[in-house]
């Protein structure tokens, strides 16, 4: 089961992954022999069985509606990592009209 | 031209949930904060961190779905939406797909005079994204500045079927919505603020066509009456395509206010590849009767049925139900004044929705105020026209009174004896005023006598002032006609 | 101080309790230790030696004011850098993390700061835990103290290191697929992966949401379960966190095995298994039937489809929980002058090569049209796969297998071809996906004196039966007390 080049661009742009060409050669060969590998799951007979999307078994995990403020001291430590700030806002280069949603 | 096509509606409304905190974390929901003060590293999509579920979002959204008339799913399971924007931490947003909370719903509307049943599709439990600033004031940035105060705020996405034929019928159906959702406060639905935001997906198709035509997506429309002009113009812009030998493509669009145009947004692929799939750090909800019934008991008597039951049971016409459940916090007036009245009092609900509509909301329209912030109580209103109809004070001693409780905050047998307005109804006292008054009137005495009748206003209008308007202007009328014989 | 390093983290915090050792002793030791050791073994990420010894001092001072103390007072422990560390860096072994100061602690750190526990570094790992031999690191590969010429194992290889190399007495690990077994196993030590749901994952780098677990590592079973008691538990910040009641594990762990069940699943014995590992579990296996454990042949008919199963889920949870390194609020930002690229220069180039493979995989598996082949069914097999294990636990007590079907191979041995990598998590593989917990104990030696590893698996929530077989089984050996000689 080989995957195209244009499946490997599609897939890129969607995971917003950037690759050079000799990286994506390399990547398009080895991404084929591991699906290549994985195909192997369709012998298996799931015709009646659910999925398990989960790891946990539990259901209804909740909480009560409260406040409870982040200390200045946690919020400081969030926007320490912040590559680009100005003011109180995290700062990205200009958003043009290509947005998603 | 218009005839030749029948246009179809569809809408979607995302409603922000009345909850003090995020869906997902414990931050408050607070919109007046200033930027990035209701943040932590939940809701800011920190490495490890994981999400909670915040119990009363799914209250209010099943309470708001059975409103709507919703089946609720037993199971109900969150996916992940996969996008990348700067305004989602996450790059996902935690959503619902295939088991949302609440299915196959309607609501009614008014449309050209006769109700119309909108089906509502689905109404599932979301996130909120931030706020992206691009501009500050009028200056233009060369950037974008993120805020992310917004950024899990609990969303209630309701989903029509493409029911609506008109653009009006969007319009009475958000009117409609909203109307609801706010009654029973399961959201704010600030449009300014936000908090109500609505989506179409609108398409036109030969009249007499089964297949729809291909839908256009519009965005940005921030008022009803936005939504309504949007929808004009693309309706238009459809059908001149179409006639003109063109193809509806399926995009979205954006409405843009000033132009008042729908503009194409440079999308790279038409449908968006969002990969939901069920999140793994989310267990699924099992909401059993129980929890369904103790909601529904948590809904109070929905406007349509209050109307109606203002009519039967009080015999009030429709317009007066009308102009009186428009507003919850006035029929809720309505009411409390209606159980403030004394038992042995008479034609208590007309006389009581009369002077609400027209006495005291026209002075309250004056004073510019609320009925919330009505300086005359409802239950001295009630006590008000109690006296009215049991005959303690007469109508127009009644203005009076009620100037004087606007001003005063009193209670009218306070003002009453304060000012001893009780209406004077004892016999005896009114022939003696009445003998007083003729015995002063000789002129119109003898035009009364006569013949003319409208002589007797004169000699009334005396009696009036001799008893400084408390005299029962029924009995006096009688008495004197009795007297001049 | 060559003393103190071969300690165990139960006699430790025994001596430390008693004042026959201090703290701060003990602390400067290992921290002594690793800094000689480490330009070797590579490790750790960073040596964290102030913020250590501030704890240390302030456990020893706890035990001078006769104050209550915590089960770990004063015990060094080394976390793997993917679990969060308030105001300590963060890396995930990655370069899009490389300056990420940690902005708040995780659950266990919390639990084992109220425990008493020093920090004493942050160790290294496959980038975002995805791997099978440290060698995916953005930074550096860790040795096998062993023979520094063979890999530690994956992901948590820094962890292993560590332990095995007498630089800390503990350490915690994550295990996803296996990457705390398969490390413990390569490096000798013991390593476990609790019951999924045990432990709480919140400030544990999300790397598999349904798979990941953190877990103890260290030299013996004893110290795991001392441990784990610490670490264990319901937290209202985990949503997947079970509200079961946390055992002592240590009251049940000197219990007897007699008339214990334990089964052998014949398809991990085939014929392609290692002959030193194959010689050292038959070992294993007279050593319990000594100790009165009655083998029983079972079967685990899914085991072939394991490898494709998880990393079709892994890698599609982990292209979701990923998508999240954008150099937005955090991390490693390309220079660029627009958006789009900025997401994906600053992706491109601040993952490694592992990792895009795998977040490629993953949003393949999940896209429009594939879902249903890859994602859809794969979870289906995992519901076959769990039932697998349902029905032997109805048989049998305990699972015994081989950690690895081959000691630590050499560094770069299977590096260049991700396939063969993936092979070799076959045996450990299955326990995460049917979330029964799993536990690796030394058990010999290959010819070149590279560790072996023996895995024991139990139900859901039945640690306690996995500790009381690996500590009959330990007491009853000597392997837990050699040492590498670096």
């Amino acid at each position: 089961m080989e995957i195209s080049k244009k499946d490997v661009d599609y897939v890129a742009s969607l995971a917003r992954l950037e690759f050079n060409e000799k990286d994506k050669e390399s990547l398009t060969q080895k991404l084929g022999s591991i699906l290549n590998y994985i195909e192997k799951i369709k012998e298996v007979d799931t015709s009646k069985i659910e999925p398990t999307s989960h790891g946990a078994s539990g259901e209804n995990f909740w909480r009560e509606d409260k406040v409870i403020k982040s200390s200045q001291k946690t919020i400081d430590a969030i926007f320490k990592n912040a590559p680009d700030k100005e003011a109180d806002f995290f700062k990205v280069k200009k958003v043009m009209d290509t947005e998603e949603e | 031209m218009k005839n030749k096509y029948e246009v179809v509606i569809g809408l979607e409304v995302h409603s922000q949930i009345k909850t003090e905190t995020k869906v997902f974390c414990n931050c408050s929901t607070d919109f007046h904060s200033q930027p990035n003060t209701n943040i932590c590293p939940v809701c800011t999509g920190q490495p490890g961190v994981l999400p909670v579920l915040n119990k009363k979002a799914v209250e209010l959204l099943v309470k708001t779905a059975l409103a709507l008339d919703c089946s609720i799913n037993k199971k109900s399971v969150f996916a992940r939406k996969q996008y990348f924007y700067p305004d989602l931490p996450k790059n996902y947003q935690i959503s619902q797909y295939e088991l949302p909370f609440a299915e196959h719903g309607k609501l009614n509307i008014s449309a050209d005079g006769k109700i119309k049943s909108i089906g509502i599709t689905r109404i599932h439990l979301e996130e909120d994204a931030g706020k992206l600033l691009h501009e500050i004031g009028s200056r233009q940035l060369d950037c974008s500045l993120a805020d992310y105060n917004r950024t899990g705020i609990p969303l209630m996405e309701i989903v029509s079927e493409p029911d609506m034929r008109s653009p009006q019928e969007a319009a009475a159906y958000l009117t409609a919505l909203k109307n609801l959702i706010e009654y029973i406060e399961t959201s704010d639905c600030n449009m300014e603020e936000g908090k109500f935001r609505c989506d179409a997906n609108i398409s036109i198709r030969p009249v007499g066509q089964k297949e729809f035509g291909t839908k256009a997506e519009l965005k940005n429309m921030n008022s009803i009456s936005g939504v309504e002009e949007a929808l004009e113009y693309e309706v238009q812009r459809q059908i001149e395509t179409v006639e003109n030998g063109g193809k509806i493509i399926q995009e979205t669009r954006t409405w843009d206010p000033n132009e008042k145009i729908t503009k194409s947004m440079r999308s790279k692929e038409n449908a968006h590849d969002y990969r939901y799939f069920p999140d793994p750090d989310l267990v699924p909800v099992n909401l059993d009767d129980v929890f369904i019934e103790n909601i529904k008991l948590t809904i109070p008597e929905l406007p349509e049925k209050r109307k109606e039951r203002l009519i039967q049971e009080y015999g009030l016409p429709e317009y007066d139900a009308n102009v009186i459940i428009s507003d919850k916090a006035l029929v809720n007036f309505y009411e409390d004044a209606l159980n403030n009245t004394a038992k042995d009092a008479e034609n208590i609900p007309k006389l009581i929705a009369n002077w609400l509509t027209t006495e005291l909301l026209g002075k309250l329209n004056n004073a510019k105020l609320t009925i919330k912030e009505s300086p005359v109580k409802a239950e001295y209103l009630g006590q008000l026209v109690s006296f009215i109809s049991k005959g303690t004070i007469s109508g127009k001693i009644a203005k009076t009174v009620f100037e004087e409780m606007f001003n005063t905050n009193k209670d009218p047998e306070t003002i009453i004896k304060e000012k001893g307005l009780v209406q004077i109804s004892d016999e005896n006292e009114i022939i003696k005023i009445c003998q007083e008054a003729a015995d002063e009137s000789p002129k119109a005495v003898a035009e009364y006598k006569s013949g003319k009748e409208r002589a007797l206003g004169a000699i009334v209008g005396l009696v009036m002032k001799k008893s400084k308007g408390k005299a029962n202007p029924q009995m006096v009328n009688k008495i004197l006609a009795d007297l001049l014989k | 101080m060559n003393e103190i390093i071969k300690m165990s983290a139960t006699t430790l915090a025994e001596k430390i309790k008693n004042k026959e050792l201090s703290s701060v002793e003990v602390t400067k030791a290992f921290i002594k230790r690793a800094k000689e050791t480490d330009p070797k073994i590579k490790a750790y990420i960073s040596i964290t030696e102030e913020y250590a010894i501030n704890q240390a001092e302030e456990s020893d001072k706890k035990i001078a004011s006769g104050a209550e103390t915590g089960e770990l007072e004063g015990v060094p422990i080394a976390i793997k850098d993917n679990i969060l560390i308030e105001n300590i860096k963060m890396t995930a072994s990655s370069k899009i993390l490389e300056n990420y100061t940690a902005p708040y602690d995780a659950t266990v750190i919390e639990k084992l700061k109220k425990a008493g526990a020093v920090f004493i570094g942050k160790t290294n790992l496959d980038e975002f835990a995805m791997g099978s031999s440290t060698e995916n690191s953005a930074f550096f590969t860790t040795k096998n103290p062993w023979n520094t010429e063979h890999i530690p194992g994956g992901s948590s290889g820094g962890s292993a290191s560590a332990v095995s190399a007498m630089t800390a007495p503990l350490a915690l690990g994550t295990d996803t697929g296996g990457s705390i077994r398969q490390p413990a196993s390569c490096c000798g030590i013991v390593g476990l992966k609790p019951t999924y749901g045990r432990v709480s994952r919140f400030g544990a780098v999300a790397f598999a949401s349904s798979l990941d677990q953190i877990g103890p590592m260290s030299k013996t079973v004893e110290d795991s379960a001392l441990l784990l008691n610490v670490i264990a538990g319901f937290d209202k910040k985990d949503s997947t966190s079970i509200n079961v009641p946390v055992p002592d594990y240590l009251e049940t762990i000197k219990q007897d095995i007699k008339g214990l069940k334990i089964g052998l699943p014949k398809e991990y014995f085939i014929d392609g298994l290692d002959s030193d590992v194959k010689k050292s579990i038959e070992k294993a296996i007279e050593i319990y039937k000594k100790a009165g454990a009655e083998f029983v042949e079972i079967s685990l008919p899914l085991t072939d489809y394991a490898v494709a199963v998880y990393y079709i889920i892994c890698c599609s949870e982990a292209s979701a929980n990923l998508a999240r390194y954008d150099g937005v609020r955090y991390g490693f930002r390309a220079e660029c002058d627009n958006l789009l690229d900025e997401y994906q220069k600053s992706r491109g180039h601040g993952f490694g090569p592992e990792v895009k493979r795998r977040i490629m995989l993953g949003t393949y598996a999940l896209s429009a049209g594939y879902y249903d082949a890859y994602y859809g069914k794969a979870q289906k097999v995992r519901t076959l796969i769990k039932q697998d294990f349902e029905n032997a636990f109805k048989k049998v007590d305990l699972i015994l297998t081989p950690s690895a079907p081959t000691p630590a191979f050499k560094i770069g041995e299977k590096s260049s071809d991700p396939l063969q990598m993936y092979l070799s998590d076959i045996f450990t593989i299955s326990c995460n996906l049917a979330a029964v917990p799993g536990m690796s104990i030394p058990c010999g030696f290959s010819e070149k004196g590279i560790p072996i590893g023996m895995q024991l698996l139990a139900s859901n929530f039945d640690e306690q039966t996995m500790f009381k077989a690996a500590y009959s089984y330990q007491q009853a050996t000597e392997w837990h007390k050699q040492f590498p000689n670096i």
